[in-house]
């Protein structure tokens, strides 16, 4: 999911990296409110896990692998903000030591990635949160929802980009159908990898969790 | 920071760079899904290399290093701390800052 250079040209490029570099500099002054001295190292220990994990490809379908992004585990486990932050470190790593995704690419791939995969899972997993009981159980469950979900949205944050400054000519719907149907396949695992990883720390340090502390204490802003 | 919460934190740790170090070896070699969607419509062929393309860890290997066992794992160590000290310091910094 990591757009290389040369895939959406270059005014778009710059269009969405303004953007991004608009919205990592809110998420600097707002992800102090999430942070505290006790869960700063949950924090930077999610980017470094979302790091690793990034790295292990599983196979989806015929000759297609997919990696978690990343989003809704991230959101749930530190906070949006927190998470868009963290998203955004590992980003700019991959990018820079790696080659992994595009240098004129990164505002595109922070938008999809830390904006609209981050938001749209921690949108989902709050509306969840407020119907559901508020059990461990639940918790998880939605987070696999979230994280299910937020990887064809951030297929479809590609296809806007695409669809604005694509290079290449193909029609969009062909270019739309391919992207959000693949991955559909890819959330699946996105859910497999989100639900481990969450039950794992829900079993052990339940404390840190910022999806499930904002429920203990009511903190959930309406 | 009390024993078992840093018992905690080392513990995941530790998880991540044996994810990194270990297992990465044996992820798919597949194209991911943008990859893959961009071979069978056809605009893989607008793909340019990045300009840090030929760096020493560029693709997840270490230049010079021929055994892709070592190479990936190696790399995914050097990933997995060059993240965590930047990570740590930013969000300590900003969890400081607070005040």
């Amino acid at each position: 999911m990591h757009i290389p250079d040369g895939f959406i040209d270059l005014p778009t490029s710059i269009a969405f990296t303004v953007v991004s570099t608009a919205a990592v500099g809110v998420a600097l002054k707002q992800a102090k409110n999430e942070l505290s001295e006790k869960t700063a190292p949950l924090a930077g220990l999610t980017a470094v896990f979302i790091f690793a994990v990034q790295m292990l490809n599983f196979p989806v379908a015929a000759g297609t692998s997919g990696h978690l992004l990343g989003g809704a585990l991230a959101a749930v486990l530190v906070g949006p903000w927190v998470a868009t932050l963290a998203l955004t470190i590992v980003l700019m790593l991959q990018a820079l030591l790696f080659a992994d995704g595009g240098l004129t690419a990164l505002g595109l791939n922070v938008f999809n990635i830390s904006i609209l995969a981050v938001w749209i899972a921690y949108f989902i997993f709050l509306t969840l949160k407020k119907l559901l009981p508020k059990t461990k159980l639940f918790l998880i469950a939605s987070s696999a929802v979230a994280a299910l979900i937020s990887v064809p949205v951030s297929a479809f944050g590609f296809w806007v980009q695409y669809a604005i400054g694509g290079n290449a000519t193909f029609p969009l719907e062909t270019v739309l159908t391919a992207m959000i149907s693949t991955h559909i396949l890819i959330g699946i695992g996105e859910a497999i990898i989100t639900v481990l990883t969450i039950s794992a720390i829900m079993a052990s340090r339940s404390d840190l969790v910022f999806g499930w502390k904002n429920t203990r204490r009511k903190l959930v802003t309406n | 920071m009390n024993k078992s919460l840093k018992n905690f934190y080392l513990a995941f740790f530790f998880v991540a760079l044996f994810l990194a170090g270990i297992i990465s070896f044996y992820a798919s070699s597949n194209p991911d899904g943008l990859e893959k969607v961009a071979e069978e419509i056809g605009f893989i062929d607008t793909a340019k290399d990045s300009a840090v393309a030929n760096s020493p860890l560029s693709d997840y290997g270490v230049i010079g290093i021929t055994n892709e066992r070592l190479s990936v794992g190696i790399s995914g160590v050097i990933g997995v701390v060059i993240t965590a000290i930047v990570a740590f310091y930013l969000f300590k910094y900003l969890a400081k800052s607070k005040r």
